[in-house]
């Protein structure tokens, strides 16, 4: 069986755009969640978001990529060159019809065509839109495999490619498409991650309409409190990861250094309701066990979880009782955490910057924290890490993600062992 | 366990007929299914025709509570799905639940909906956004009302790499199969871009045909090829493991998934790249993951695009792969008939091509009038025995992707 490593992660997230910066932002339990700036939310029940501060010029970017990509594909493109970067692969001397593309993305381009809309449509008075007004690249907003089309033409990378689009789920889905082309032989590199800008009026409205989001307008720095009693909803976020992908053998093979395997990734739907979750957590403990029994791990081998942890009512119960249910009593004595308490929820991307964070704990030693940690829910009632990281050797990491459409996903990260080992 | 996958059943929603019957009947003789847009004024746009499914009565498959939460293009596929499924002789609600799938691909979302929803929000303000916005517009919603739907708790997907798509999920679906982790997936997709914002952004991507004559928009092949025609629907498939459907005694097996592969041009945001050499590639990595030789094909699903350009890029390919016996090789685009479904498109020709080796006929490629090329274009229907099918695809993008299918023997 082939093996897949990650040798490289980039990142753009709220409260730094480099994965060094992410990293500070996680371990310290500081909160990039904010006041609304990117538009004026004082109409909107949620007026919070983690916003990331972006500047894709100093992230490297043309003015023409500014123009040809939406916001999400920029982050993207940022994150993809410092984890390329990083991994060291030499893009003139690797086979690039073996490298392929596999980003998640939940909303695609929405903030693009929404502001393409408001102008074609007048302001939303015209329902036959006048195209005379729109950009020329607005069918790059349209569809979300622009994301796919653009990060294999920045790196000539003419593997497979796709973008995976299982809404809050894409992040883990997305690396798990990728681990899956290395594992069938069809890639020996693949550019995975995921990306999403979604903190645009309408989808700022969706979420309102549904009370998924917090409504803590006038204290946004403790709006996002996973698993604390008073918790509210999600605080919407943005950004993206990538992670580089390689085949072991070829990773060794060049010296790279790596910092884990893709152990298991597995997925269920719970087949039950779009946006509703059973208490029990069976589909997501159902992938956990899938996920740990393909990499031959056992609850107490795992040293670290992170957490889907949005920070609604029934996510986080929902979920304490899927790891109860997978790791039984082990549960208990394994740190958990939720990043979304101080970067967001950033739809399909959070999968992927947890993925990155579960990488960079491997590696680090450090587990980061769930900031806003104050009030015990007594029906979530594990370890969750409260506001200060631990030094912790975590040889295997788990992390889930939850979603609309009732997708539940888990891939479990470790050291690299020997067989046999 | 099986390691072959096989087509068992297929949901069509097409331009030219609902049901895999009446498409296939229309299809066998050419009949066009794209008009020119009644549904809103096209006065104001380039583009004035499309492949439009008439006559669709979601009501037929779908409770109304449901339809109001859910996009016309999620419409489509849960009728495909029901189908699908009543073709198969599969009743879901009698196997195992973690034993099935769905993995769909998706293209532009609930284009409808949305432009619904993000009117109300700027003419009116965030309060006259509905509920359902959050989980009718975004692109894994048909994956997720199948699946909720037919009670399927496997690994779902859904998959975006523009008209290319409906190989990858099928693909993916296939590769689920021989992981051992799931014994039936439905598979494919479908499309709804024919409203006015969605139309607008087709148009300036610029490769598609203007004017608002049917007959002569949509010319793949062609000397007089000037563009693309939009088009709704696609098609849903079941796709089962080989032995699981023997086992619960399918009502048929079309065809096996033999092989596939997918690559990237890597250098364009718009049109396929010139050269068709990532393309050609594709089919290559096809046939060998089919262990097929190219000598074996004796049909080809072309991608068929409308372009010039385009058209002398798959020509490009075909000549690599094939050589000099390329144009003994019969070559067809029945999307001539129906435009170009995006996310159904490549999905709808999997389900034709099952169709031409079940019946043993290849359906046409209509209004090509003079051929551009040194091709065996089928331009009236032909009935010959059709054993092993290539079917491919380019999505926008610089997508490639390819398929092997062949009939499975008794």
């Amino acid at each position: 069986m082939r093996r897949t490593v990650v040798t490289g992660v980039g990142v753009v997230a709220p409260g730094g755009v480099t994965r060094d910066s992410f990293w500070a932002t996680i371990t310290a339990g500081k909160t990039a969640t904010r006041r609304i700036t990117l538009f004026d939310p004082s109409e909107f029940r949620s007026q919070i978001a983690a916003e990331a501060d972006f500047d894709p010029i100093a992230a490297g970017l043309s003015v023409q990529d500014v123009r040809r990509m939406d916001r999400y594909v920029q982050f993207a493109a940022a994150a993809a060159s410092e984890a390329m970067a990083e991994s060291g692969l030499d893009l003139d001397a690797i086979d690039r019809d073996r490298m392929g593309v596999s980003l998640g993305s939940a909303v695609g381009g929405t903030t693009a065509l929404e502001d393409e809309y408001v102008v074609v449509s007048n302001h939303g008075e015209e329902w036959e839109v006048d195209p005379e007004y729109a950009m020329p690249f607005v069918y790059q907003a349209l569809v979300p495999s622009s994301l796919a089309s653009e990060i294999a033409m920045r790196f000539r990378a003419h593997g497979p490619a796709a973008v995976i689009s299982t809404g809050c789920t894409s992040g883990i889905d997305g690396i798990g498409y990728g681990h899956h082309m290395i594992q069938d032989g069809r890639a020996d590199i693949v550019i995975s991650g995921a990306a999403d800008s979604p903190i645009s009026p309408i989808s700022m409205a969706c979420f309102d309409a549904i009370k998924a989001t917090s409504a803590r307008n006038d204290d946004p720095a403790h709006a996002s409190r996973p698993f604390d009693r008073d918790r509210d909803g999600f605080v919407m976020g943005e950004g993206s990861a990538v992670l580089i992908l390689e085949e072991l053998e070829h990773a060794r093979a060049r010296g790279a250094e790596i910092y884990c395997e893709v152990l298991g990734y597995a997925s269920r739907g719970n087949a039950y309701h779009m946006t509703g979750l059973r208490p029990d957590g069976l589909e997501m403990s159902d992938a956990i066990n899938d996920a740990m029994a393909q990499g031959k791990v056992n609850p107490t081998d795992i040293g670290y979880i992170n957490a889907h942890g949005s920070g609604t009512k029934q996510n986080d119960r929902h979920e304490t009782a899927a790891f109860k249910r997978s790791l039984g009593d082990a549960a208990y004595g394994i740190p958990v955490s939720s990043i979304k308490s101080m970067i967001g929820h950033s739809l399909g991307a959070i999968g992927s910057l947890e993925m990155a964070a579960c990488a960079l704990t491997i590696r680090n030693g450090v587990v980061p924290p769930t900031a806003n940690y104050e009030n015990p829910d007594p029906e979530c009632d594990l370890d969750y890490t409260p506001n200060t990281a631990r030094e912790a050797t975590v040889n295997n990491a788990l992390s889930v993600g939850s979603g609309f459409g009732g997708f539940q996903s888990a891939m479990v990260f470790g050291k690299v062992k020997e067989v046999g080992e | 366990m099986s390691a072959r996958t096989v087509i068992t059943g297929l949901g069509v929603v097409a331009p030219n007929g609902i049901g895999a019957a009446t498409y296939w009947a229309n299809t066998q003789k050419g009949a066009n299914g794209i008009r020119k847009i009644d549904r809103f004024d096209v006065s104001k746009y380039a583009t004035q025709v499309a492949g439009t499914v008439e006559g669709f009565d979601a009501t037929e498959y779908i409770d109304k509570r449901l339809m109001v939460q859910t996009d016309n293009w999620t419409w489509m596929a849960l009728a495909g799905a029901k189908l699908a499924m009543e073709d198969a002789g599969f009743d879901a609600g009698s196997q195992e639940p973690d034993r099935m799938s769905v993995i769909t691909a998706s293209s532009s979302g609930g284009n409808e909906f949305g432009q619904r929803e993000i009117q109300s929000l700027w003419a009116k303000g965030p309060r006259f956004v509905g509920a359902y916005q959050s989980i009718a517009w975004f692109y894994a919603a048909t994956t997720g009302q199948i699946s909720i739907k037919h009670g399927m708790k496997g690994a779902c997907g859904v998959i975006v790499s523009e008209q290319a798509g409906g190989l990858d999920a099928i693909a993916a679906a296939a590769r689920q199969i021989r992981r051992g982790e799931v014994d039936a997936v439905l598979t494919g997709g479908t499309e709804a871009p024919v409203g006015p914002y969605a139309i607008t952004c087709q148009q300036h991507n610029c490769l598609m045909a203007e004017g608002d004559d049917p007959e002569t928009a949509y010319r793949p092949f062609s000397a007089d090829a000037h563009g693309y025609v939009p088009g709704e629907g696609g098609a849903i498939l079941l796709a089962e493991g080989l032995d699981q459907a023997r086992a619960r005694g399918a009502e048929q097996v079309y065809a096996e998934v033999l092989g596939h592969a997918a690559t990237q041009d890597g250098t364009t945001h718009t049109a396929p790249a010139a050269d068709g050499h990532h393309y050609a590639r594709a089919i290559q990595l096809a046939l060998a993951d089919a262990g097929v030789g190219a000598d074996e094909i004796d049909v080809v699903f072309a991608d068929g695009f409308g372009t010039p350009e385009a058209d002398a890029a798959e020509f490009t390919a075909l000549s690599t792969v094939f050589g000099s016996r390329l144009s003994s090789i019969p070559v067809t685009a029945p999307k001539s008939m129906t435009g170009r479904l995006y996310a159904g498109g490549s999905s709808l020709d999997v389900a034709t091509a099952a169709l031409a080796i079940t019946d043993g006929y290849i359906p046409p490629t209509i209004n090509v009038g003079t051929s551009a090329f040194d091709l065996d274009v089928v331009t009236e229907g032909r009935a010959q025995q059709v054993d092993t099918v290539l079917v491919a695809a380019r999505g926008i993008g610089g997508f490639n992707s390819a398929m092997v299918l062949r009939r499975v023997s008794e």
